[in-house]
């Protein structure tokens, strides 16, 4: 038996200054990509694009191999909330009980056509995108999106991770967000 | 020191968002230490007035509505529905139509019970089932995506028939498929089925009796645990179902591993009706001459006027459908799937109701829970096959 | 599929129910699909308690409960029984009006604990009481919702978004 020698692909290294045994940047980018390869996510199914996700998760697309092995079903345990699936009327308070319950940093993917923006379902009793409830930062259309295109969303989110400035949460722009949301109280 | 004599109850909040509930539901316990007294159970978390949609929808495009319903079986939601139009309009259709309905339904029935056994075995502890499983359910998305188009909710087939015939390679996965399942079958009955932790874990486990379950409306593998052999497909065969040779597995005592071992029986039956259909595949027409539902072709289109008027009328959705109301049902993966349809000749239905089996069978949650203990109270739970989709609606 | 007569069988049933009723029984439609019989809303429970419990009738399967709201007649809502005789393999439909002032019947939970959710979830979306249920309140429906929204004259949308840019909508 032959033994094939494996192939590693190479991923970009964070902008630094690099020498024999030392490579020097900056605090955030190392962070960053310790953050971004590390991601606990919480997965919000509710629907359809719940049951993508338990494909996405299965053996043939693997979400685990970006670093999203353990599902953390408590939200303290958690760094992204992904809602997959229509959030109904009913349902809003919880997400948004959910995302306060959470600690920083923490971002937000909605996944599906329901969760961006209500999807196919324009009615009294469905909210029309959880974007009404909790800050999004990344939106994943398809009804349901294929399992590539979710990676891809949680791609994009890796990439947000790994370029957050480490003082972003104590901004005063992401404080106004989160009034405007009811999330933090004006003091 | 004083004591007081009276007893102290815990309530316990299970849901809306817990990793057990496969969906969103609320169970508010009531326990006395660690036994279960009473449930309140709270639904409607995911309530998405399909009836009021359906009511501004014509005919075709109600069927994206019904994909998700039962998600994990959407295929089975499609077909009904077309069956319940084609009752209304009086189209009856030929056997190869029939057949190959079949053989989609049967595969999709086969998917949803692989996901909740396994689905079982993951609230028990035993995950690695759920993923040998999930690469079967690969290979059914990839037959379906060969068909519709979609992987999941695949809004399959047309009233009178389907949109295209199956191609070589439809055949060619669905035979591959029938070679693969029977061997992950077979490892996954050996993981659970005769596993003594298992059984310790499942065997009366949220019982229920036969008479409890016919009063409370409960259908399909649920109520075949109980001991009654009711089965929409042998009761009224629709689709070309009584051509064929099937048992159905029936349960003794209604709790748990009665209903795991009666899916898994359903999945080895659901095979063989699909091999059956394969080899007796029929030649004929992938659709009805019904000109007022179905598209027309597209040479036709272009070029006669009559084909013209009815693709203008059917995209527009102005069907003549008669004035009446009909009630169908298919046997879905969780049970009885009916549609009731009220049409006053309009171009949508003046009303439609689903009678969704989910809903019926899981006001009975909190007596079959009573008695037990919490991790009693989640795999009865799974083994039930709540879809949120089907129980809101 | 059945081996009996369907047409006997159903006269057979219309006639019972006619010599126990009467007047209350107002319709007998054998057109459709299954016998649909419309009955006076006062003996609702009585109709159907009759036909799960008369041996020579026996349906013992509620197979579904919901309502219809019919605005342009006097009866306006209407409640639509499904029964199912497993033994005999018969199925029966059973309608019952009530009008908009006072639509109220009697619930048949206790008759069969299938209809429980199911008269729930009628009142939910029309407004309809069920006299005797023992838990009558909303259940799909967010419960601070003050109208039935099934109801023809509520429309499909939420009626207090804002931010509907009537261009994309095609008004």
């Amino acid at each position: 038996m032959e033994t094939t020698k494996p192939i590693y692909a190479k991923a970009d290294p964070p902008e630094g200054y690099s020498a024999p045994g030392l490579f020097a940047t900056t605090f955030d980018r190392v962070v960053g990509l310790a953050r971004k390869n590390s991601i606990w996510p919480l997965p919000f199914a509710t629907s359809c694009c719940g049951i993508e996700f338990m494909a996405t998760m299965g053996a043939h697309y693997d979400l685990g191999r970006f670093g999203a092995e353990r599902l953390s079903f408590s939200p303290r345990q958690a760094d992204l909330l992904m809602v997959m699936g229509t959030i109904a009327k009913k349902m809003g308070p919880i997400v948004q009980q959910v995302y306060e319950q959470m600690a920083e940093p923490r971002w937000v993917i909605a996944v599906g056509a329901c969760a961006s923006s209500g999807g196919i379902f324009d009615t009294y009793s469905v909210l029309q995108g959880i974007d009404r409830v909790v800050p999004v930062d990344v939106y994943v259309p398809g009804c349901p999106p294929r399992p590539e295109q979710i990676i891809d969303g949680f791609m994009r989110v890796q990439d947000l991770v790994a370029n957050e400035s480490l003082r972003r949460r104590y901004s005063p722009e992401y404080r106004e967000l989160l009034i405007k949301y009811g999330i933090l109280k004006k003091d | 020191m004083a004591t007081t004599n009276e007893k102290q109850y815990t309530t316990l909040n299970l849901g809306p968002t817990h990793p057990a509930t496969h969906g969103i539901f609320q169970n508010i316990l009531k326990l006395d230490g660690e036994i279960i007294l009473d449930a309140e159970q709270t639904i409607g978390y995911i309530h998405r007035a399909f009836e009021k949609i359906a009511e501004h929808r014509p005919f075709y495009q109600v069927t994206p509505l019904t994909d998700r319903l039962n998600y994990c079986s959407a295929p089975i939601n499609n077909i009904g529905w077309h069956l319940t139009v084609e009752k209304l309009l009086g189209i009856k259709t030929n056997k190869r139509i029939d057949y190959m309905r079949l053989i989609i339904m049967e595969l999709a029935r086969i998917t949803d019970h692989l996901i909740c056994n396994s689905v079982i075995g993951v609230d028990s502890g035993a995950l690695t089932g759920f993923v040998y499983v999930f690469q079967e359910r690969e290979r059914v998305y990839e037959i379906y995506e060969e068909i519709s188009g979609a992987r999941l909710t695949t809004n399959l087939g047309r009233i009178g028939g389907f949109e295209r015939d199956f191609n070589p390679a439809v055949f060619k996965k669905i035979r591959e498929f029938l070679d693969r399942l029977p061997k992950v079958l077979h490892q996954f009955e050996k993981l659970l089925k005769r596993n003594r932790i298992f059984m310790d874990r499942t065997i009366k486990v949220g019982p229920i009796s036969a008479e409890r379950a016919i009063n409370y409306g409960f259908t399909g593998p649920n109520l075949r645990a109980a001991g009654v052999d009711y089965d929409v497909r042998v009761m009224t065969p629709y689709c070309s179902y009584d051509d064929f040779e099937f048992t159905v597995p029936v349960g003794a005592q209604g709790d748990t591993y009665d209903r795991f071992c009666v899916r898994q029986e359903e999945i080895w039956q659901s095979l063989k009706l699909i091999r059956n259909a394969l080899d007796n595949l029929p030649e004929g027409n992938y659709h009805m001459d019904a000109p007022q539902v179905y598209l027309p072709e597209k040479q036709d289109v272009y070029s006669k006027m009559e084909a013209l008027i009815y693709h203008f009328k059917i995209v527009m959705g102005e069907i003549d459908a008669p004035v009446g109301e009909v009630f169908h049902s298919v046997e879905g993966a969780n049970g009885e799937l009916g549609y009731y349809l009220v049409s006053d000749g309009g171009r949508t239905p003046y009303r439609l109701h689903f009678r969704r089996p989910c809903f019926v069978y899981y006001q009975a949650y909190p007596e079959m829970i009573r008695g037990g203990v919490l991790s009693d109270a989640i795999l009865t739970m799974s083994s039930m096959n709540v879809i949120a989709g089907e129980l809101d609606a | 599929m059945d081996r009996i007569n369907r047409k006997m069988e159903h006269s057979f049933i219309t006639e019972k129910l006619r010599k126990q009723f009467g007047e209350d029984i107002l319709d007998v439609d054998d057109n459709s699909d299954i016998l649909s019989v419309t009955i006076a809303s006062p003996v609702s429970y009585d109709v159907i308690a009759y036909l799960k419990e008369n041996p020579g009738l026996g349906f013992n399967f509620l197979t579904d409960l919901c309502g219809i709201h019919y605005p342009d007649r006097g009866l306006s809502f209407g409640i639509v029984y499904h029964l199912h005789n497993f033994y005999e393999n018969k199925r029966i439909r059973i309608k019952t009006f009530v009008s908009a002032d006072n639509p109220a019947v009697r619930t048949v939970s206790d008759m069969f604990s299938a209809a429980n959710w199911m008269e729930r979830e009628t009142y939910d979306f029309y407004g309809i009481l069920f006299e005797g249920h023992p838990n009558l309140k909303r259940i799909l429906n967010v419960e601070y919702l003050d109208y039935f929204p099934m109801r023809k004259e509520y429309p499909l949308e939420d009626p207090t978004r804002e931010d509907k840019d009537d261009r994309y909508f095609g008004r």
